[in-house]
């Protein structure tokens, strides 16, 4: 048990180190990136993908993966957005409690459709995330809405300071924290660890692995949800290509946070501080006056070399907690 | 998923096989193939327009270039693995083929270029899978993104239009009458794919890693090298996709071919190509090539616009898989009760 903590504490200590490593080189050239005003900033232009990031990865933590997250976004951003605009007297909670709900029910439809029909996660969001995505351009007609047809209310939520951080920023550190305590102190959670460590043992230890994914995939679709109206109302538009491609962010955050693809390995702080490298690299290109354009090519090559780093690693697992049956290939 | 089904519910053996006959009039591809005609019904009796031969051969070029996606990707579906980067090695490839047209490469360079290129990205992924034994989905979700990338890098905004004039030949020339080049080109590789997957070595082998990977390597199949192969195969299909889509638009944006990775894994799924690996057939890509082809032609002359398309493709996918699970489902439980 030492011998594993001191492994995690290595690999989170790596990420850390990484992270560290970045923002020294990012300063060394540019000392007003690493103001803590501008790191709050990096942090909350990176609470989306955190938030994101932790509900994929109790997806991928249950040997699944959600490709549909970002048409989710997109889906549930534009209906709030639209209904912001069709009625400005609506109150902005209920519209975060109808991203709440409908980011709810677009995960379950992947969740049953995994669970109670076994089609694999990857063919059911593969389809559901263009689904999705035509769905948002069929209730829009393609249209755009725009800041001025947005309420104030709407608008201000995210960006409301309390103790001098924005609600967004706020809404990210409390991710993390449900997100911990899920993980590690609750029996789902464990299920989650368990249906992707090892399905056959899970089933025997008296886990419905389906539901499991189930909820798994119901947990990431709500948190997809939540994320399409702060996505919405932080960025001041709604229209059919929002978030188009974030899925795979929030999959490289998983990755680069060693959470294995293979199931049943991975960690919050991992997680977290997957997201906040991308989130810094993100932030830094601008600074450092490399293109935008270059972000995609940087994206994939961090994926490829965290994926080859995980399988390097493989052999010494993190928090196993029901061993995989060994298959030599 | 699949782990528990396999491990608790024992497989169904029928006692007695039914008649060649019998069970060619139930497989999938009889059912594909009515599906086909019933488009094709439907369609003739929406559009007047339908049924005219070269609007039909123009139909041919909406979907060809991802047929022989799907002819690729079901090989590496076969084996138990996917690409999901092919549409990022047509935007790679095509950036390319600009890039050497801008620096003034004539059209048998371009060809080889774009092939070149789709063989370079299958290679890297075959060894990220094969090599490194990486998961195939993550695998090529990063090189998706790397590929399409560096397409970004290279041109950002940008547009290479710069085409000599015959290199519009694979996308937009005839090979006869209405035949172009790309549906004889389609066709014939399908009948390779065919030939290849159903009445070789190789493909037997492909069969057997998608099957039990385990076994196979017991049996002295090269599990690794077939997976190596199947990768390349679909790099350089993309490959030359990219030549034929490059030529048909005459023009290379980074943003070519979006998406498409969606379509050729649609069509290889809808052809009843096993997503867990071991089944399928060539025969049933083509149908299943056809059928969506014929679909998103219909309603193209319904006027509906391309991502509302999208939406049929996605129910397609989801419903071609649940479909047959409902059912078997359903008569599970019938037989159970008697």
């Amino acid at each position: 048990m030492n011998t594993i903590r001191s492994l995690l504490a290595r690999r989170e200590a790596l990420l850390v180190l990484a992270c560290l490593l970045l923002l020294a080189a990012i300063t060394a050239r540019f000392p007003a990136f690493s103001t803590p005003k501008n790191l709050a900033g990096v942090f909350n232009d990176t609470s989306i993908l955190i938030m994101m990031a932790l509900g994929q990865s109790a997806v991928i933590l249950t040997k699944s993966i959600d490709l549909s997250v970002a048409a989710n976004v997109a889906l549930t951003g534009m209906t709030v957005a639209m209904l912001n605009h069709l009625m400005p007297g609506l109150p902005v909670v209920v519209l975060i409690l109808i991203a709440l709900g409908m980011g709810m029910l677009l995960g379950a439809i992947n969740g049953f459709l995994v669970w109670w029909l076994d089609i694999p996660a990857i063919v059911v969001t593969l389809g559901t995330m263009t689904i999705f995505r035509g769905l948002a351009f069929v209730e829009s007609g393609g249209a755009w809405v725009n800041a001025h047809e947005m309420s104030p209310a709407f608008l201000e939520l995210p960006r409301t300071l309390i103790l001098g951080l924005p609600v967004l920023s706020w809404a990210g550190l409390l991710a993390i924290l449900l997100a911990a305590v899920l993980f590690t102190r609750t029996g789902l959670g464990r299920a989650f660890y368990a249906t992707g460590g090892n399905a056959v043992a899970a089933v025997y230890t008296g886990i419905d692995i389906g539901k499991t994914r189930f909820l798994a995939f119901v947990l990431s679709g709500t948190v997809a949800g939540l994320c399409g109206y702060l996505w919405v109302s932080r960025y001041a538009v709604a229209y059919v290509d929002v978030a188009s491609g974030f899925e795979l962010d929030t999959i490289a955050a998983c990755v680069i946070g060693g959470v294995s693809t293979i199931g049943g390995v991975g960690t919050v702080g991992g997680v977290v501080l997957g997201a906040l490298f991308l989130g810094i690299i993100k932030n830094a290109l601008p600074v450092i006056g490399i293109s935008p354009f270059w972000q995609m090519a940087i994206s994939g090559a961090i994926i490829i070399t965290a994926v080859v780093i995980n399988a390097r690693g493989e052999r010494v697992k993190g928090r196993v907690i029901l061993r995989r049956k060994e298959l030599p290939l | 998923m699949s782990d528990q089904s396999a491990a608790l519910t024992p497989r169904h053996i029928p006692d007695r096989l039914d008649s060649p006959f019998k069970r060619a009039l139930k497989s999938w591809e009889t059912l594909l193939m009515t599906v086909a005609i019933a488009i094709a019904i439907a369609n003739s009796l929406a559009s007047p327009y339908f049924l005219d031969p070269w609007n039909l051969s123009d139909a041919t070029f909406n979907f060809t270039e991802k047929a022989i996606l799907a002819l690729a990707m079901t090989f590496v579906i076969i084996t138990g693995e996917i690409d999901l980067s092919v549409a990022s090695i047509i935007a790679l490839a095509s950036t390319a083929m600009g890039a050497a047209a801008e620096a003034g490469a004539g059209t048998p360079v371009l060809f080889l270029t774009g092939l070149g290129v789709g063989l370079g990205c299958g290679l890297f992924n075959g060894v990220l899978v094969a090599k490194l034994g990486l998961p195939a989905i993550v695998a090529t979700i990063g090189t998706m993104s790397l590929y399409r990338g560096i397409a970004y890098v290279v041109l950002g905004d940008q547009v290479y239009k710069n085409y000599p004039a015959d290199f519009a030949v694979f996308g937009q020339g005839y090979a006869f009458w209405i035949f172009s080049i790309e549906f004889v080109t389609f066709l014939g590789l399908a009948v390779v794919a065919g030939i290849v997957l159903h009445k070789t070595i190789f493909g037997r082998q492909v069969y057997a890693v998608g099957n039990n990977a385990l076994a196979a390597s017991f049996s002295g199949v090269k599990v690794r090298r077939i997976k190596f192969i199947v990768f390349l195969m679909t790099g350089v299909a993309a490959g030359l996709a990219s030549v034929m889509l490059t030529s048909r638009l005459g023009s290379t944006r980074p943003s070519i071919a979006v998406g498409w990775e969606l379509d050729a894994v649609t069509m290889a799924v809808l052809g009843g190509v096993g997503i867990n690996g071991g089944t399928g057939n060539i025969l049933g890509v083509v149908i299943a090539a056809f059928v969506m082809g014929l679909v998103t032609f219909g309603l193209g002359l319904l006027n509906v616009p391309g991502i509302v398309m999208s939406i049929f493709m996605g129910l397609m996918l989801i419903l071609v898989i649940a479909l047959p699970l409902v059912v078997q489902r359903i008569n599970n439980r019938r037989r159970a009760t008697r």
